[in-house]
């Protein structure tokens, strides 16, 4: 079952990216298979699902990660405010669809150069306009409390919790709309998970989530809706209570409750 | 069960043998060297040896200064650096992060070819080649100058360069350079904000080993150079190398003279050069493990 936004003449189209009949492969294996999704402008769209269910390969398909591997193929459309991913430069549309990896890569400089990273990469600012940037960055994932005075030290020598939220900031200081987390709390300890979820659910105001997550609990405190991915396929899509509590599919059921997977 | 025991234990004593014979013959090689070193740091001071700036060991009387086989070696491994050092890391980055297939292939391959190649042969085609090339086009009396040693040599250095940096870019986790491109980031951008920077001790400790290769190389050095016991001004004048010397002169020294002795006491210096350049490759070898 897919939920699909309204898009009849004279409502407003909230759909941020749909997805239309996506197959992907790397070399023989298909790792997705014809999915159609939309996400809806500012929600947080939990992705739960097994090993091998496809939800990574989808999320990389979003920002074109998944090319960087020799042997993938695919077919489909991916649509991002009315334009097809694929005519747009892979840069440009990386800048627009932010990612938060499962390994915080934070680059062994200071903290404040990891926040400006992206920022000078994509374009000269003056040091008054990035330090406004990095501040307001680091204060979006919360960081800044913790970080503010001592903004020249080493960003490798943070706590893993503190890394990740940097790597929020890093992302989000380069101005996303969409920002993708790829199971952003598993290798976190529970005070660390629920700062970043804390981060996440206020981002929701600004930018459209995608959460794909191991952890079913996670998709259940944070998401607005939930998409079971499984094997490949989408089994459901729903809002997350409803996912949650009256799921529609016996596989689904199955796999919240914990029986497999 | 017996039979068993005396087998394994003539075994593991086979290979202890053969273990410890190698730390002993760089033991003897060594106390060999310092033995007929200082039998000539008796009589002349190190630092007379080093700074003279003649090196006359046959005429009389003899003076032994070795300052303008120093500063050879030294201009044409800094002319070799400048040669391969740049070429070496683009083509490193060439191979792991751009080639693909059958080009990678190739080229690997190729490089490896580089490698085997003598480097007396080196030599023969740099005199036959090189040499007159730079005596037309820089209209020089001689092309046997530091600047054609450089070339050669520099060429002699990629392969070890070429493969120990590929290594160490290879190393560079796949995460940091999709880290940086999802944040946006141009392959190049990637490649030289993130790459270089994670893969640098490698880069350097590989540059290093290739310089040491370069300061010990004879043969190509020899023929190429020109071979003047000068203090070298220019890239464009013929110079000595320390190892030149050694090679050229100890054929002809009498056995047990002062001059014999000066080419232990050259290779001493020349074994504390390579020995420091070594040692500080494998530091930062190893600090790109940690």
């Amino acid at each position: 079952m897919v939920t699909h936004a309204t898009r009849s003449p004279g409502h407003q189209v909230t759909s941020k990216i749909i997805i239309q009949q996506l197959s992907i492969w790397f070399g023989k294996v298909l790792a997705l298979r014809s999915l159609n999704l939309e996400i809806q402008g500012n929600e947080i769209l939990g992705v739960i699902g097994p090993a091998n269910s496809g939800k990574t390969s989808f999320l990389r398909q979003l920002n074109r990660l998944n090319e960087l591997e020799a042997s993938f193929r695919m077919s489909g459309e991916v649509i991002l405010d009315n334009k097809n991913i694929q005519h747009i430069k892979p840069e440009a549309l990386r800048k627009r669809v932010g990612m938060i990896f499962a390994l915080p890569q934070v680059l062994p400089i200071s903290i404040y150069d990891n926040v400006a990273y992206g920022v000078r990469m994509h374009d000269g600012k003056s040091k008054s306009e990035l330090d406004g940037i990095v501040e307001d960055s680091l204060k979006s994932s919360f960081l800044w409390d913790e970080v503010k005075d001592r903004l020249k030290e080493l960003a490798t020598k943070l706590s893993g919790g503190q890394q990740q939220r940097l790597c929020i900031s890093r992302t989000l200081a380069v101005k996303p709309e969409v920002v993708l987390f790829d199971e952003p709390c598993s290798g976190l300890d529970p005070i660390s998970t629920a700062k970043v979820e804390e981060s996440m659910l206020k981002l929701k105001e600004k930018y459209t989530i995608v959460l794909v997550t191991n952890n079913t609990k996670q998709a259940a405190r944070v998401s607005d809706r939930t998409a079971f991915f499984l094997t490949g396929e989408l089994v459901e899509i729903d809002k997350t209570h409803k996912l949650f509590t009256a799921p529609k599919d016996k596989r689904t059921e199955e796999y919240i409750q914990g029986k497999f997977g | 069960m017996k039979l068993r025991q005396i087998k394994e234990f003539i075994i593991e004593k086979l290979i202890f043998l053969s273990g410890i014979l190698s730390i002993l013959f760089v033991v003897l090689i060594f106390t060999f060297l310092l033995k007929e070193g200082f039998l000539f740091f008796k009589e002349i001071s190190i630092k007379t040896f080093i700074t003279g700036k003649y090196w006359y060991p046959i005429s009389d009387p003899e003076q032994f200064g070795i300052l303008p086989l120093i500063l050879g070696s030294l201009i044409v491994t800094l002319g070799a650096i400048i040669v391969s050092v740049p070429l070496s890391i683009a083509c490193a980055f060439y191979i792991s992060e751009v080639a693909q297939g059958r080009i990678k292939d190739i080229l690997k391959a190729g490089i490896e070819m580089l490698a085997a190649i003598p480097s007396v042969v080196l030599g023969f085609i740099g005199m036959t080649t090189l040499v007159p090339f730079l005596k037309n086009v820089f209209n020089l009396p001689t092309g046997l100058t530091a600047l054609s040693g450089s070339i050669m040599l520099g060429l002699m250095a990629m392969p070890t360069i070429i493969t120990i940096s590929e290594d160490a870019i290879n190393a560079v986790p796949k995460s940091y350079k999709e880290g940086a491109l999802a944040l946006g980031a141009t392959r190049w951008q990637a490649m030289y904000r993130v790459i270089i920077h994670a893969a640098l001790p490698g880069i350097i400790a590989a540059s290093m080993l290739g310089i040491g290769r370069v300061i010990g190389e004879t043969m190509a050095v020899m023929m190429i150079t020109g071979n003047a016991a000068v203090i070298p001004t220019t890239f464009l004048q013929p110079v000595r190398t320390l190892t030149a010397t050694i090679a050229a002169e100890m054929g002809e020294t009498v056995h047990g003279s002062m001059h014999y002795y000066s080419l232990f006491a050259i290779g001493i210096i020349l074994f504390v050069i390579t020995f420091i350049i070594n040692v500080t490759a494998d530091m930062f070898l190893h600090r790109n493990k940690k």
